[in-house]
């Protein structure tokens, strides 16, 4: 798939293994998504570029069960987003947590803990008729459930 | 160093006011509280103003007189009124003031909050991916909160309903329908588990607060109320926050935890002796959290609380008494004076038919809002 990113900067395009990039720290390590000019920990300047890894767990979910105002510019029905969507936290091992939106899922086989990777997915179309891509996660059936996602009824 | 007293309270209620300007509810809440306080214009020394949607409250003197006093306008997002609040206190504590008016009012469009994203140092994809929503944040937080803590999606209805119930008996709130915990879970998905019923809407009004140096309050009234202590804080690194694009796996508490250790602290007061309590309720979900956030109970102890009745009017924690956000709206800069009006009202023993039985002794009232502010407040009488 080609395609225009939705923002420089944000994941590495075109890739067959694309990646999110990210920002570490160079005083105290501390990662950050997207790349900040300054650590969001310490407050140091210059991050230097960190890819982030493609492969993680849902942290946490939610539908989105009406269309945002501006500046949302998502395509809404035939060939674009059905509603609802949905949308996570998605944490990297050892690394960070990433909101993203997430698809290939529905509301019935959302779990917290389920194994997720990054893909790229279409968009919109530009006023320039180009395609738009941004990023996403969908379940990684290669993956592994997180360690500590027991429902609380089930740890008690 | 001074004490602070709250000597007067005034609400334009909140609602939809077509045609009718923000400063002109702002003019009539001021005069509300002056009038309740018994203290007349000429003789307020200082005021502080804010407002999300007009620029300079501080206009409101063309309507209640050029009088040419000190007027500070600030804006602190969802924790407006708090910070309002907190710069008074301060003036009166350092003696450079004794009486002083503080007034919110905002006049909003209907639905979910937006902005540019950048001006919340969000990047601009962010808002074009639809991901800067506060309501959408709230739904990942609650969420993740039923999953670790066992909380229960009849637990957030209960939340809603007892804020449409106590709506239903305040004359002054904007929603007065008695809404049932199954109309509410029936309500459309807005971002699960939260339904469209378990959230406040933006909307308009105005309230105001007259404070003074607490060793003139008597001169004004035999029922002062006296504000403790205001904290004020942001959100640090590994809070998992409103409008953030990625979040630490270190975890430290959010910024209302913070902001209510710091104003227990500096009343000399605990949570254990807090009596009624006005909590951010922008949804059900939030009320939940924000109870064990300001101290109230411990994490996971809301299901058997909330069932209980605990905090409802006549239980032993009572909670957004008036109804709260979920049925009174959220007009940003007056939303937390809204709040210690409810605290005093019931403290003054002046609710009417959603009077505590007992009068209460201590208040709570605890804001929060984008992109991860929180404002925390003491009263006591």
């Amino acid at each position: 798939m080609a395609g225009v990113p939705i923002a420089d900067g944000l994941f590495t395009w075109p890739s067959d293994e694309p990646r999110l990039i990210g920002g570490s720290c160079g005083r105290c390590g501390a990662l950050s998504f997207p790349r900040r000019a300054g650590c969001p920990r310490c407050g140091a300047s210059g991050p230097v570029e960190h890819l982030i890894g493609a492969r993680g767990t849902l942290w946490t979910w939610t539908s989105q069960g009406f269309a945002p105002k501006e500046p949302f510019n998502g395509a809404i029905g035939e060939g674009g987003l059905g509603v609802p969507w949905y949308v996570g936290l998605v944490e990297i091992p050892g690394e960070i947590r990433v909101e993203a939106l997430l698809t290939g899922v529905s509301e019935e086989d959302l779990r917290i803990g389920m194994p997720l990777r990054l893909v790229v997915v279409p968009w919109r179309t530009d006023d320039e008729g180009r395609e738009v891509v941004t990023f996403a996660f969908a379940p990684d059936p290669d993956g592994q459930r997180s360690s500590e996602t027991e429902e609380v009824g089930a740890r008690a | 160093m001074p004490d602070v007293a709250i000597i007067g309270v005034g609400l334009h209620p909140f609602g939809r006011y077509p045609g009718k300007p923000a400063l002109t509810m702002g003019a009539e809440a001021a005069r509300l509280a002056l009038a309740d306080a018994g203290v007349a214009w000429t003789d307020v020394d200082f005021a502080v103003g804010g407002s999300y949607e007009v620029d300079q409250p501080d206009a409101v003197v063309a309507e209640i007189g050029l009088t040419g006093l000190p007027f500070t306008n600030v804006y602190n997002g969802c924790a407006t009124a708090g910070s309002a609040l907190a710069l008074a206190k301060q003036q009166i504590e350092l003696g450079e003031h004794r009486i002083g008016l503080v007034l919110g009012l905002d006049k909003h469009e209907g639905g979910a909050f937006t902005a540019d994203p950048t001006s919340y140092a969000a990047p601009e994809w962010y808002g074009e991916m639809g991901l800067f929503l506060t309501t959408k944040f709230f739904g990942m937080k609650i969420n993740r909160y039923m999953h670790d803590h066992g909380i229960t999606q009849q637990t957030l209805a209960r939340v809603a309903a007892k804020a449409y119930a106590n709506g239903a008996i305040n004359p002054q709130a904007f929603r007065r329908k008695a809404l049932s915990e199954e109309e509410i879970l029936a309500s459309r998905m807005l971002n699960f588990p939260l339904t469209h019923y378990m959230f406040c809407t933006p909307d308009e009004g105005a309230a105001a607060v007259v404070v003074c140096d607490a060793a003139i309050a008597h001169r004004y009234t035999d029922t002062p109320v006296y504000l403790r202590s205001v904290a004020t804080r942001t959100r640090r690194y590994g809070a998992f926050e409103v409008h953030g694009t990625s979040a630490a796996i270190e975890h430290v508490p959010a910024p209302t935890v913070d902001a209510a250790k710091a104003a227990y602290e500096a009343a000399g007061i605990g949570p254990e002796e807090v009596q009624i309590a006005q909590l951010q309720d922008t949804d059900a979900g939030n009320e939940v959290m924000h109870m064990a956030e300001v101290g109230l109970c411990a994490d996971g102890e809301q299901n058997d609380l909330i069932a209980a009745g605990a905090t409802t009017i006549t239980g032993r924690i009572p909670v957004n008494t008036d109804g709260g956000l979920i049925a009174n709206g959220e007009p940003v800069g007056a939303s937390g004076l809204r709040q210690v009006h409810e605290l005093v009202t019931q403290m003054r023993g002046r609710a009417g038919d959603r009077q505590m039985p007992t009068v209460p002794r201590v208040g709570v009232a605890q804001l929060y809002g984008a992109p991860g502010v929180a404002a925390v407040s003491i009263l006591t009488r």
